[in-house]
């Protein structure tokens, strides 16, 4: 499958991925947070303070990862050496560069590798780790509770009544529809492009950006009460404190409309917020949602600075791609109807 | 006459001079300071006048759809603009009038489109100052807008854009927000007044008291107006306990209105 692709592309393209982990054993870099646990533990990293007092988590940073959620089958370690890391960044760096496929339509599509926005040459912080979840410790979900089990066939369903996914706009994705997208969240993780956020803070606040859909999650630190239960947003109600260098945040007052993972509206999510290092943010999260899983779950994911600025992501605005989604879903239904009616008038 | 007269005053006094007196306040007033030493202008704001209606002086009027009654009938309000009226280029006036006659089909905010500078400020919901020294953002509640404001990395707008591309600095008392690179899809307010993406917009935001801000908009577009002119309100500072930005996350409120005509017929 691979002859097929230029070979220009693919020299662009594992070569960046090899320029971060080539650092990976040389610089010692073991010893962030991601990376495999044991040895000295890192010297306890001080951030420098904000001049209100807070730790400080402010710039430009990027949380993409070629790490999935659940640990894939065949892979029992929690961790990679360093050598099954580089073999799986160049994998993911070829599986990116074969999105496209030229003289054909899946051409149509722009490629990320020519415009720098594939994983590959973002900036990714270090991880040797499997899997993002890191409990339970088989890197995978916990199995959904009989609730769980009921409204997800429940969900099925009612999926399956409104009909194929272009049959009306309120069928297609959340992203596709510049509604809410999976680096919004909550909780934040990085898709196949542009995860770059920009965190600020003010005496009383975090605030943090997301590049994509210019969505911003104004944090309160002041300890005041969540919203009134009857409220929910899609992005919750979020409340935030410091406990030592953390940024712990509590959401709660979710919808079931963006349904994490299938998740419920009550999925009570905490977000730890730890900067390791000048560079790094450790964020760490827990989703404890008894109405879908036998358990809470916990996964782990790091964000590397990066460079700005932000952009304006006028996603709704520009969103050309729907209208031809629907559109084109619309004009083969006719062409189809047509071709039909044509073969039932010569029988 | 403003242009040097200001400075000038600013500079022998050491303090901002506002135009308008805020409801028979003190004309001159030192806000408290940031970190930095700036005048600390974190917090939530919003605008209390009808000018997102039209930003001309109006009459209350009748609103374009029927069913939604007294409830969204316009409410008159006083001109927001030096000069009272905007000076329209004649061609430009001819189009206002027809976007005003077209409003339900052309306003960019009945599509849940990025509001554009000024409207983003005089919008009837909040919107909040999250203040550094490099950046100051504001988050507005409708569509989720965001500005950053760039303090000490002044550049040319890289592309076009709905919300533009600020650059900022002080002038004492005075946050000063120079933003060019606007496409030409935003509009004023309800009423279609306009601007074409030559739309230049220097915001002088001023601390009037510790919960009202003078702010003051001079706008530049000379594709459709006759010279520059100036806008002015107050902001007034959100005081509830608790008060925040709430999520108007309104794409979803305009799909069917937007994308409805695609979907799919029974039967076919």
């Amino acid at each position: 499958m691979a002859h097929r692709f230029p070979v220009l592309v693919r020299g662009l393209v594992v070569p960046a991925a090899l320029l971060w982990l080539a650092t990976v054993p040389a610089a010692g870099q073991a010893r962030s947070a991601g990376a495999r646990p044991g040895g000295s533990a890192a010297k306890a990293y001080t951030p420098p303070r904000t001049p209100d007092g807070q730790p400080d988590l402010q710039g430009i940073w990027s949380n993409t990862t070629i790490t999935p959620l659940e640990r894939p089958k065949g892979v029992t370690g929690e961790f990679f050496t360093p050598e099954e890391a580089i073999e799986a960044a160049k994998r993911a760096a070829a599986e990116e560069a074969e999105q496209t496929e030229p003289g054909t339509i899946a051409d149509v599509h722009y490629d990320f590798t020519q415009f720098g926005l594939d994983r590959s040459q973002s900036a990714m912080a270090l991880s040797l780790r499997t899997s993002l979840i890191v409990d339970p410790t088989d890197g995978k979900l916990p199995p959904l509770s009989e609730e769980g089990r009921r409204r997800a066939a429940e969900r099925a369903a009612e999926r399956k009544r409104r009909g194929g996914p272009h049959d009306a706009v309120q069928n297609e994705p959340l992203g596709a529809r510049c509604i809410l997208m999976d680096r919004n969240g909550p909780p934040m993780i990085g898709g196949a492009y542009n995860n770059d956020y920009q965190i600020m803070q003010a005496p009383g606040y975090v605030m943090i950006l997301t590049e994509m859909l210019h969505d911003v999650r104004i944090i309160p630190l002041d300890g005041r009460p969540h919203l009134p239960p009857n409220v929910r947003q899609w992005t919750g109600s979020y409340r935030g404190r410091w406990e030592g260098q953390t940024l712990v945040v509590e959401t709660t007052n979710l919808t079931d409309k963006f349904a994490f993972q299938g998740a419920s509206e009550n999925m009570r999510l905490t977000e730890r917020f730890t900067r390791t290092d000048e560079d790094t943010i450790r964020y760490q999260f827990t989703v404890d949602d008894p109405s879908t899983w036998t358990r809470p779950w916990s996964a782990e994911v790091l964000w590397k600075k990066t460079t700005g600025p932000i952009f304006e992501h006028a996603c709704h605005e520009g969103n050309y791609g729907l209208y031809n989604t629907l559109s084109g879903a619309r004009a083969e239904e006719k062409r189809n109807a047509e071709e039909a009616a044509k073969k039932g008038s010569l029988k | 006459m403003r242009k040097w007269l200001r400075p000038a005053l600013m500079a022998s006094l050491g303090l901002a001079l506002t135009v308008i007196p805020a409801g028979g306040q003190s004309r001159t007033y030192r806000a408290p300071r940031s970190a930095d030493g700036k005048p600390n202008f974190n917090g939530i704001w919003q605008a209390l006048n009808e000018a997102y209606w039209d930003i001309e002086a109006h009459a209350a009027a009748p609103g374009p759809v029927l069913e939604l009654g007294a409830s969204h009938a316009t409410a008159g309000g006083l001109s927001i603009i030096d000069g009272l009226t905007i000076p329209y280029k004649p061609e430009a006036l001819q189009k206002k009038q027809q976007n005003y006659a077209n409003r339900l089909k052309l306003d960019p905010e009945i599509r849940c489109y990025l509001p554009g500078v000024p409207r983003a400020n005089y919008m009837p919901y909040p919107f909040q100052v999250v203040q550094g020294p490099k950046y100051i953002m504001m988050i507005h509640t409708y569509a989720g807008a965001v500005r950053t404001i760039y303090m000490d990395d002044h550049k040319e707008a890289p592309a076009d854009s709905w919300m533009g591309w600020s650059n900022g600095h002080w002038e004492g008392e005075t946050l000063v927000v120079d933003t060019t690179g606007f496409n030409d899809q935003t509009w004023f307010d309800r009423a279609g007044n306009f601007h074409s993406d030559a739309l230049h917009v220097v915001e002088r935001y001023t601390a009037t008291s510790p919960d009202h801000l003078l702010y003051e908009a001079t706008i530049e577009d000379p594709n459709v107006f006759t010279r520059p002119w100036k806008i002015s309100m107050l902001l007034y500072r959100r005081l509830e306990k608790n008060a925040q930005i709430m999520e108007f996350r309104c794409v979803e409120f305009v799909e069917e209105l937007i994308y409805g005509r695609l979907r799919k017929q029974p039967g076919k």
